[in-house]
């Protein structure tokens, strides 16, 4: 660890990243129809998120953002069990896990 | 003990979620919990209620919450004073009456498990507003405080008129709502705190600019004029009257309505710093109070009776907050006293109906002989409603009255002295029609009434004896006026003058009563009002009103606009553009038309037309949604960019 | 370029194209697979910026315990393969916002912080301990209470409804049905 004290990242490469994975986040929430793999899109788009966190943590030379990034991996764990009990839920009911099929909230 | 004052909401809350999770397992299927939590409380208000006694300084705490910087910060505290030690006695002592009574009551019901679990959460949101010592909190409270009350009054849910009267409460308390919140905002803003005693303090010294006080007093007053239904948003509460009964005592006595009361007595700095302020509170209580006493005349409902004539007492009190400082302790001491009586009639009520099965009068009568201790204690209610000496309601009401004179609010002292006579010949009628002459119940269920079981019956009694005690042991004594006053206002005597008027008042009130309603006529005496009659029998006429003018025309207009919409959809946008031409052309050929008739059609059509705009957001397919969410956020970016 | 920038684009470049993959993909057991390529590289990336704790529990949480999460509710419902079945018809317009979002980001990320420069200090456990259990007390409990409501809420959700016990009927209380407001 010593190497890296007085080593330095350039800060927009991080962001990039995080604004990568934010996109295909997007992308995958607004393309898939597998309600799963919505899900997965948008555990990237948290992570991306946690990437951003962690690079102003360091940029900032606070902790304030780590700990969020742990909150946000907390967070997105209970999401992701809700999510998935509501997922297995609707299959049972209507055998499809399709989102766009799923769309009784209309007039 | 006073630093542990948060206790008492959270001990209620703490049982909120006992019940609802382990409450099905538990002997009594949940009450126990419920009583056990609020009793607590209980004990823990008395204990700091005596610290006041005894001279006791207020105090208050908080913890930060969430800290923004020098920005903003949220924090949880409380606030503990004489008027927020005499609302936690009130409130838990109400609410532990009423869960003891609920036992009895409710036994059987679908859902008993969470209907006690309800109310120990609506005990505990409405401690949580007593104890808020920043708007933050309070606003907790008191948006938790309508979520309960939605759920309560809701409770049986499966006939639609129940949930309907669940839903125009929550709507009609939201529309004060809004209001309240922009006058949180502005008096936070203003203040540069949240924090309650900090912006006492501010008001107090002038620190904050006069009209900005008026306009934040204006919006918090529309939040009260909601919760505690007052004109013209008072609608609300005699539909409240589906929930179940010992729901109904809690909200008239402690919960919901006393909120708007105890929210301006809390911020009362604030509209007492204004002139204007005051005069409109005063205003409103004054046509309130009258407005909701002649509309009890009428009621066959006897729970409708006593929700009217709720309105009318709430309006008392926040009449006698318009008079400014002195009437400050009057009116919160209705508050105190008023809890109780109300508690017991609401609860007297719910033991008539649990006898006849019905809630009209007009089959009732003769209960006073199968029911003696529901009848002797619905009587003393009564007659500490009317304000007979030396019940509790003669007290706080007198007092009300003699300093609306006194200061110089004449037409709040004639509004107040007419409500008293019209109160006093309304209970009447209600006794009268209830408990005398020959029972009248038939068809199927009329069963043979009987007295209810003690945990209903010894409710009724304690609530009694408070009504006769709570006035003569607070107000005469000038206990009450040490833990609640402001400013320099000094406790008064009595003065028997007006205290003769007043009782004067309520047996003129009574002897009318006794003339008409002595003996039982099918045809109600009053319908000599002839179209005055008819005006009340409509209630003014403000339902219709509302419906008509509001309610209509948003949902048919737009239901039909959205529907139309979904049609569209499915063709596609070619169809879609080709039928907003002609609909387009239809619409101004229409406009064109209609405008010879009158301006009224066009405005109308042009809603349901614009609501045919609004298709696209009706699809029904979340990720539709999801792609019109993160392009707008592009549009806005780059919207911002170009024109910045 | 540092060494420490060159193993970063090295990670970086891995984990984009993951991601890619896993919104793209046509079998979504290599999508959940390409969601474990992925999350490992950003814990890689934490690393590299010398966030070791949370390094790890990116790897024990995410990739220990929610992709296992993941593959368990794919096997439990249909995992049908196929361009067709796994993406809707607005793949066209959603990689336009995608693109767009991207687009946005990079143009305010280039507007304001080229140039800047994280200096690497490592972050001990028990420092990011110490913040936690002392400046951010109240919401770790509040995190807390919302892991044990999301626990108890799945489990909730995802059950099977008994079937109605068979026994004496209900009682239906006669106030409930009585009682009511007349207009």
């Amino acid at each position: 660890m010593t190497s890296l004290l007085a080593a330095t990242v350039r800060l927009p490469f991080l962001l990039f990243f995080g604004a990568f994975l934010f996109s295909c986040g997007v992308y995958g929430v607004l393309a898939r129809r597998n309600a799963v793999l919505v899900l997965m899109s948008i555990e990237l788009m948290l992570n991306a998120v946690n990437v951003n966190l962690v690079a102003f943590s360091g940029y900032l030379r606070q902790l304030t953002g780590q700990v969020f990034a742990l909150f946000v991996i907390t967070v997105a764990a209970a999401e992701i069990g809700i999510g998935l009990a509501i997922v297995i839920l609707i299959y049972r009911n209507r055998e499809t896990i399709n989102v766009d099929e799923i769309s009784l909230l209309k007039w | 003990m006073i630093r542990y004052a948060w206790l008492i909401p959270s001990l209620p809350a703490v049982a909120f979620f006992l019940i609802v999770f382990f409450g099905k397992r538990m002997p009594r299927r949940g009450p126990e919990i419920g009583i056990a939590a609020v009793f607590g409380s209980f004990v823990i208000s008395l204990i700091i209620l005596w610290h006041f006694v005894t001279g006791g300084e207020p105090a208050t705490s908080s913890l930060t919450f969430l800290d923004a910087g020098s920005f903003f910060k949220i924090e949880v505290g409380q606030n503990v004073d004489g008027l927020a030690a005499v609302m936690f006695v009130v409130v838990t002592l109400v609410s532990l009456v009423v869960q003891i009574y609920s036992t009895a009551y409710m036994e059987g019901d679908r859902r008993y498990t969470w209907y006690f679990a309800a109310l120990s959460l609506f005990t505990a949101s409405m401690l949580n507003l007593v104890i808020a010592d920043n708007l933050f909190q309070l606003l907790v409270g008191w948006e938790l405080v309508g979520i309960c009350s939605y759920l309560l009054i809701g409770h049986w849910w499966e006939e639609k008129e129940n949930s309907d009267a669940a839903i125009k409460a929550f709507i009609t308390t939201k529309t004060g709502d809004i209001p309240f919140m922009f006058g949180i905002f502005v008096l936070t803003i203003a203040a540069g705190t949240a924090n309650i005693p900090e912006i006492t303090h501010l008001a107090e010294t002038h620190h904050i600019a006069t009209g900005t006080l008026t306009v934040a007093a204006l919006l918090l007053f529309g939040g009260a004029i909601g919760k505690s239904a007052q004109f013209p948003l008072h609608v609300w509460l005699p539909d409240a009257m589906a929930g179940p009964t010992p729901v109904s005592a809690l909200i008239h006595a402690a919960t919901m309505v006393a909120a708007g009361v105890y929210l301006v007595g809390r911020l009362f700095a604030v509209f007492a710093a204004s002139g204007h302020a005051l005069a409109f509170v005063g205003t409103i209580g004054s046509i309130t109070m009258l407005i909701a006493a002649l509309l009890a005349m009428i009621q066959d409902d006897i729970k409708r009776v006593l929700a009217y004539s709720t309105v009318s007492q709430l309006a008392y009190m926040v009449a006698a907050l318009g008079l400014g400082e002195e009437g400050y302790t009057p009116g919160l001491f209705h508050l105190f006293t008023h809890a109780f009586f109300k508690a017991l009639l609401f609860l007297g009520a719910g033991s008539v109906i649990h006898a006849v099965h019905s809630n009209n009068m007009s089959e009732m009568g003769g209960l006073r002989k199968p029911m003696p201790v529901t009848f002797w204690t619905f009587v003393i209610g009564s007659a500490a409603l009317s304000g007979i000496f030396p019940l509790a309601g003669f007290w706080s009401k007198d007092e009300i009255i003699s300093e609306a004179f006194k200061t110089g609010h004449y037409p709040i002292f004639v509004a107040a002295l007419a409500t008293a006579i019209l109160t006093a010949f309304y209970m009447t009628r209600a006794v009268l029609l209830t408990f005398f002459g020959e029972y009248r119940g038939h068809g199927e269920h009329a069963a043979h009434p009987h007295e209810s079981p003690p945990a209903m019956t010894i409710p009724l009694v304690v609530l009694a004896g408070l009504s006769v005690v709570a006035g003569v042991v607070f107000g005469p004594t000038g206990l009450f006026h040490d833990w609640v006053h402001v400013g320099a206002a000094a406790q008064k005597p009595v003065d028997y003058g007006f205290a003769a008027v007043s009782i004067l008042g309520a047996l003129a009130g009574i002897a009318v009563g006794y003339r008409l309603y002595a003996r039982w006529r099918e045809w109600d005496p009053l319908r000599r009002l002839g179209p005055g009659y008819v005006l009340l029998e409509r209630k003014y006429f403000l339902d219709d009103l509302y419906l008509k003018g509001v309610v209509r025309p948003v949902q048919y207009r737009l239901a039909a606009g959205v529907y139309w919409t979904n049609q569209r959809i499915l063709d596609g946008m070619v169809n879609g553009a080709g039928w907003l031409a002609r609909k387009l052309g239809i619409g101004v050929d229409v406009i064109d038309r209609r405008a010879v008739d009158g301006a009224v059609n066009g405005v109308g059509f042009s809603t349901r037309w614009s609501g045919g705009l609004l298709k696209y957001a009706q699809s029904g397919n979340v990720q539709r949604y999801a792609v019109a969410l993160f392009g707008g956020v592009i549009l806005l970016a780059i919207g911002i960019t170009v024109f910045r | 370029m540092s060494a420490q920038e060159f193993a970063f684009v090295l990670v970086a470049v891995v984990g984009g194209i993951a991601a890619l993959r896993l919104v793209t993909s046509r079998n979504v057991v290599h999508a959940a697979l390409y969601l474990v390529v992925t999350l490992a590289m950003v814990g890689g990336t934490y690393l590299l910026v010398a966030a070791e704790f949370l390094a790890w529990v990116q790897v024990l949480i995410y990739v220990g315990a929610i992709v296992v999460l993941l593959l368990f509710s794919l096997m439990l419902t249909k995992a049908p393969i196929g361009r067709e079945t796994l993406d809707n018809q607005q793949r066209g317009i959603a990689a336009l916002v995608g693109a767009g979002v991207l687009a946005g980001l990079v143009f305010l990320i280039q507007d304001y912080f080229a140039g800047k420069k994280i200096v690497l200090r490592p972050a001990r456990t028990a420092q990011v301990g110490t913040a936690i259990f002392r400046d951010f007390v109240l919401p770790f409990e509040v995190v807390s209470v919302l892991l044990l409501a999301a626990l108890i809420g799945a489990v909730v959700i995802a059950r099977k409804e008994e079937a109605p016990e068979a026994g004496p009927e209900r009682r239906v209380p006669l106030i409930g049905r009585r009682e009511r407001v007349h207009r």
